[in-house]
């Protein structure tokens, strides 16, 4: 069982004695390098292809790194494609207002799917007022795909991240149900990316596919990437739920018997307030995170969402419905 | 270059899950949780400590049949290097999925059971490496504890695999004598093989030259035309040019110059470059003159051009369940360029396992490898394989599903000469 994660403590006293990521490291740079010019061909490969793509947008880390790389593929000119946020609904209100300052800063469209929405449309039921809606955000994002006739969407997902994900192509077909067929996956050689698909169907681009959380943040670093604030170290209440720290708030209330206390965290992930959990940590910036993650030995995705920690297999049935 | 991408190619049998885990466990890229998991379910099953086969294996199907079914992509660094594994799968039906795998890889690691020597499966790794361009092989020998460690047995299968490399016409084979369960000469050097003086397999892969990628003559397949937008200032020049078009995409090959002469191909127009910007080899240029260019035309060197011509010749690995045969018709993709063609014959079939070719051949059915020439409506500027694998590569598409059901490499033929 996974206990709450004290990287202040943690931290200088387990992992490798020589850290790998230093502020002067060519070796890091050029591996960086070779990385931002990989994604840029694929985001440039299914503009060229696609009729209509979109990419998937939610203030979180991977897709703001996603929205500079979309930058800097299309310049001097403008980036060809609206963003998508699959609003939950429980986000943190701060990375909301990150999105649309972003966003305006960036000049792209907005397209909002909520599960609000579906929610009050019928078209998925209502886990309540405190329920997880993680699950349920697959509905709103093929139905707005479908509305939109969107036929690629852009991911922020990494290999590193999970099982299931390790095996997913770059490009990743979806049937007229945005369905994965993870045992007949299109083959995918050398960079020829086959990005063809008949209407109804689309493609899932995972530009990032290669990261690693450390090349995230060290990318974000080196690049001055601006991130909502809740990334960083900073004074919250929270409750302690499951070896998780959760932030209090209208939709996580602290539970019978739970204490709540104000306590020093930043955030690994930014989803669903009611299963993302933060980290005790004093990394006020980029470079301050990326020394820590060096040091911790917990996956980003085991330590801070508790809807991956069900089954080894979690991801990969969410995948296959549709599921970013 | 500090990233090496390798692939892994083997059956289960062979222990190549618990060798890829043995890896990434003993380079410390495991986590805590993912240990914690792996422990868990080894206790399920009845076992005792860590399966580390468990850490790899990620789908359902996967895990209930217990065979690799596709690729796998893993990530461990060490300070001397950062490396991307493609696990790939050893059953023939999923040779489509292993040439996916060792399409992007620099080398590949071959892995045999120590007690069989090399199998039908060993010898069609070590082929399909060969013919996607991979002269770097390693033959990773596992199980030694169940042959005692024998120095004999090793040299048994070592010299039988000399052979075939040569055959292959590969340069570089290191071979290494290991186990993957007790991680033996997988990290740290192994005891019980005080006749072997060489390498570990990470030590060998830290330390083996990096294959060069970057070629001397300029290959820029335009992926986009982008117009600057007005105002912002992007363009390098001043005046006129910064309203230019650019042209950009990935680099092929070469580096791009201000005043360098270009041929836009297939229209054979001549201009120099203007302007470049953008980080290599993602880049944008801008040239001369104002000229008619277009998505999937190519911006080559004036002076080395690749050839242009409506053939093509090439090995072609065929993935579908209807077979290729003279009279095809199917979708090329060439670097950036999509193209109607036809298969116009079928020449031969190799036989990976005897490297025979069959030259009664007519079709290429699932999984085979045979010579195939094209004709293509549209010109494709190629280099051979051998000497640039992008401009020397291509898949081939249905033209009814879309799906990807072959993979070419032009003038490829050393495997079946």
């Amino acid at each position: 069982m996974i206990s709450a994660i004290d990287l202040t403590h943690d931290a200088g006293q387990s992992g490798r004695a020589e850290p790998l990521h230093r502020r002067h490291d060519r070796a890091a740079d050029q591996r960086l390098a070779e990385l931002e010019a990989h994604a840029i061909f694929v985001i440039r490969e299914v503009a060229a292809e696609c009729e209509r793509p979109v990419l998937l947008f939610s203030g979180g880390k991977d897709s703001v790194v996603m929205l500079h790389l979309a930058r800097l593929a299309f310049e001097p000119g403008v980036i060809p494609f609206p963003v998508m946020h699959v609003d939950t609904g429980h986000n943190f209100p701060e990375v909301i207002e990150f999105r649309d300052a972003l966003v305006a800063e960036f000049g792209v469209r907005l397209v909002v799917a909520g599960v609000q929405d579906a929610i009050d449309q019928g078209r998925v039921p209502d886990p309540g007022p405190t329920g997880s809606r993680n699950r349920l955000q697959t509905e709103p994002l093929l139905h707005e795909i479908n509305r939109s006739s969107f036929d690629a969407a852009f991911g922020g997902a990494r290999r590193d991240e999970d099982k299931a994900r390790a095996k997913e192509r770059v490009l990743s077909f979806r049937d007229a149900f945005g369905q994965w067929d993870p045992k007949n996956q299109r083959p995918e050689l050398w960079r020829l990316y086959n990005a063809r698909v008949r209407p109804g169907e689309h493609l899932r681009a995972f530009p990032l596919s290669d990261w690693t959380e450390l090349d995230i943040w060290r990318y974000i670093a080196v690049n001055d990437v601006d991130l909502p604030a809740m990334y960083y170290s900073h004074r919250r209440e929270v409750v302690e739920r499951d070896g998780m720290l959760l932030a209090t708030g209208p939709f996580t209330p602290p539970a019978a018997g739970e204490l709540a206390f104000e306590e020093t965290v930043r955030y690994r992930t930014v989803g669903d307030m009611t299963c993302t959990g933060a980290v005790r940590s004093p990394a006020t910036d980029a470079w301050g995170v990326l020394a820590e993650i060096e040091q911790s030995r917990i996956t980003e995705r085991g330590a801070t969402r508790a809807d991956d920690r069900f089954s080894e297999a979690a991801m990969e049935d969410r995948k296959r419905e549709g599921y970013f | 270059m500090e990233l090496l991408r390798f692939a892994t190619a083997g059956s289960v049998d062979d222990g190549k899950s618990t060798l890829i885990g043995r890896l990434l466990h003993d380079t410390k890229a495991l986590f805590d949780d993912v240990i914690d998991a792996v422990a868990a379910t080894t206790a399920r099953r009845g076992g005792e400590g860590l399966d580390l086969a468990l850490v790899t294996d990620g789908l359902r199907a996967e895990r209930e049949q217990g065979i690799t079914i596709d690729v796998a992509y893993r990530y461990f660094a060490t300070p001397l290097r950062s490396f991307i594994i493609a696990d790939t799968p050893g059953h023939v039906q999923y040779t489509r999925n292993m040439v996916t795998g060792a399409s992007t890889s620099d080398v590949a690691v071959i892995l045999v059971d120590a007690r069989h020597g090399l199998r039908e499966q060993s010898h069609r790794h070590a082929a399909l490496s060969a013919l996607l361009g991979i002269d770097h092989l390693v033959l990773a020998v596992n199980k030694m504890d169940l042959v005692d460690w024998s120095q004999a047995r090793f040299h048994e299968i070592t010299a039988e695999f000399a052979v075939l490399a040569a055959k292959l016409g590969v340069s570089m084979v290191m071979p290494i004598p290991l186990c993957a369960l007790d991680g033996g000469n997988v990290v740290d050097p192994s005891p019980h093989t005080p006749w072997y003086q060489g390498p570990s397999l990470l030590e060998h892969l830290e330390t083996l030259p990096v294959p060069e990628r970057a070629h001397g003559h300029l290959r820029l397949p335009v992926q986009l035309v982008i117009k600057p937008v007005l105002g912002s200032g992007g363009g390098s020049g001043a005046g006129a040019l910064a309203e230019r078009r650019w042209y950009a995409g990935s680099l092929a090959g070469g580096t791009p110059a201000v005043g360098d002469e270009v041929v836009v191909l297939p229209s054979g127009t001549r201009s120099r470059i203007a302007a470049v910007e953008g980080h290599a080899p993602a880049v944008r240029i801008q040239l001369e003159d104002e000229l008619d260019v277009s998505r999937g035309d190519l911006i080559a060197s004036a002076h080395l051009r690749p050839t242009v011509e409506p053939h093509l010749v090439a090995q072609v690995a065929w993935m579908n369940d209807k077979p290729l045969r003279a009279g095809s018709h199917v979708l090329i993709k060439h670097a950036t360029r999509t193209v109607k063609a036809v298969a116009t014959v079928v020449h031969d079939k190799l036989d990976v396992t005897t490297l025979v070719a069959d030259i009664d051949a007519t079709e290429l059915q699932l999984n085979e490898i045979g010579t195939v020439t094209f004709l293509t409506a549209l010109p494709l500027p190629v280099d051979p394989y051998r000497v640039n694998r992008t401009m020397g590569s291509f898949i081939v598409i249905d033209e009814v599903t879309n799906a990807t059901v072959g993979a070419g490499m032009v003038g490829a033929g050393s495997v079946s000469s």
